[in-house]
């Protein structure tokens, strides 16, 4: 019998990250394992666990998964957070892949050259505040209903939270205009199993900092 | 009544190349418009019709979809192409994931400058010997099946296609170590609705050109 998932990662948020929140919303137990040297990925490697030789990987029901994207749509699937049927899992698949293309910005920002770090916080803020957020603020403005798609809590919920934090962190008064996103950051902050996820102690993982991108860029020769 | 899927996009590969593969497998019959101003871009955001003010778009079955990814999702389920339950579909993602990464670097290729062209046609050669072309060889190999997943044709299989096809336009030689992917092109190259996708004529577009690079960097005010 599978026991719980086992994720292996840097011990940060990356990509990981998101994968992270979804268990933990579907109040999945999960296992850690974390990459902090080179030698820890050339293992990992060189067992065969990695099948295009990078992580995330995630071993789950006797998989051993990869691909960020290929383990969400997964973990989802299994425990009933994307949708009823395939117009609903069309929906959540665009608004997460909205709210992917915004955190990927933010998870590339501390990779950047100096010189262009000013310039990508700016357009990271200016698309979050004209291309992104006010999409999903009309969507629960449209429908008035609690969760974005389907009447029901999903995928996509957990994801704009998700994105709403992390983009709060860059720019505390980034939701000042979106009444209804607060609202629901408010809503879905206190669904328990996120509750649980938000407080100390979790394994939820804190923003990057220096030392840890330095870690990052000797493990990944970037 | 739905009719035909709409596609909004480029007259070129780019990111809807994927969708006019997987529409075209799954034996679906669907039109183009092509984006070829600034105007018609504009126009397309002013009506709303882009969530995300980007292209590509799909309209199908009364949706307006966008995001590359969702579409093709939907596509694949619809046209019966995602594996038969939750564990083939997850082969099929982890999959297409690798191909669409292989592809991501060869897309990128006509917006780079012409040093960094080379360096890029390097790494896309050395990405699919070594880390990807390998990864399907051994699937074949190891379950001496014609199709990647469950024993019939899905999403997986059209989407490697592609991306032999592809890189092999970078170098022609590049299946030399891969017999099972030789085999593979060949069988899956002559599936009918594939075959036909081949043919001089179809909505398969070419290898991108100036004119096109052109044109995507004029219509979404690229600053290279």
């Amino acid at each position: 019998m599978a026991g719980k998932p086992k994720l292996h990662y840097t011990k940060g948020r990356g990509k990981m990250e998101s994968i992270r929140w979804l268990l933990a919303a579907a109040g999945v137990e999960f296992e850690e394992e974390f990459v902090e040297a080179k030698e820890d990925l050339e293992k990992l490697r060189k067992d065969g666990s990695l099948l295009f030789q990078q992580v995330p990987m995630v071993e789950i029901d006797g998989m051993k998964m990869v691909q960020t994207r290929a383990i969400l749509n997964y973990i989802a699937g299994k425990h009933n957070l994307y949708g009823k049927d395939l117009r609903e899992r069309a929906l959540i698949d665009m608004y997460v892949e909205g709210t992917t293309d915004l955190m990927e910005m933010i998870m590339l920002l501390p990779l950047q050259p100096p010189e262009a770090k000013e310039k990508n916080f700016a357009l990271i803020i200016e698309r979050a505040k004209t291309r992104y957020f006010p999409v999903y603020e009309k969507v629960l403005k449209d429908h008035g209903q609690q969760f974005l798609v389907g009447n029901k809590f999903s995928w996509a919920d957990v994801h704009l939270l998700e994105a709403i934090l992390m983009t709060e962190e860059c720019k505390p008064d980034i939701l000042s205009p979106f009444p209804q996103l607060q609202a629901f950051k408010g809503r879905i902050s206190n669904i328990p199993t996120i509750k649980k996820f938000l407080q100390p102690g979790s394994q939820r993982k804190p923003p990057a900092d220096d030392k840890f991108i330095a870690q990052v860029k000797k493990i990944f020769n970037i | 009544m739905a009719g035909k899927p709409k596609l909004y996009y480029f007259n070129g590969r780019g990111k809807m190349e994927s969708i006019r593969w997987l529409l075209a497998a799954a034996g679906v019959e669907f039109e183009e418009e092509f984006l070829e101003t600034r105007e018609q871009y504009e126009k397309l955001l002013q009506d709303g019709y882009l969530l995300f003010q980007q292209v590509p778009l799909v309209e199908i079955d009364r949706m307006k979809m966008v995001q590359t990814r969702a579409i093709l999702s939907y596509i694949a389920a619809k046209y019966n192409l995602y594996g038969k339950d939750l564990k083939e579909r997850a082969m099929i993602d982890m999959y297409v994931e690798g191909t669409t990464d292989l592809m991501g670097l060869i897309i990128v290729c006509p917006f780079l400058s012409a040093e960094n062209k080379e360096k890029q046609h390097a790494v896309i050669i050395q990405k699919a010997t070594n880390r990807y072309f390998p990864v399907y060889e051994k699937i074949l190999r190891d379950q001496g099946q014609s199709f990647l997943v469950g024993n019939q044709f899905s999403w997986a299989d059209v989407h490697l296609l592609e991306a032999i096809l592809m890189v092999e336009e970078k170098k022609s030689s590049v299946l030399s170590e891969f017999p099972l992917l030789q085999a593979f092109k060949a069988r899956i190259s002559d599936i009918p609705t594939v075959k036909k996708f081949l043919e001089p004529g179809s909505q398969r577009k070419p290898v991108p050109d100036d004119k096109y690079t052109e044109t995507v960097k004029r219509v979404l005010q690229m600053n290279f």
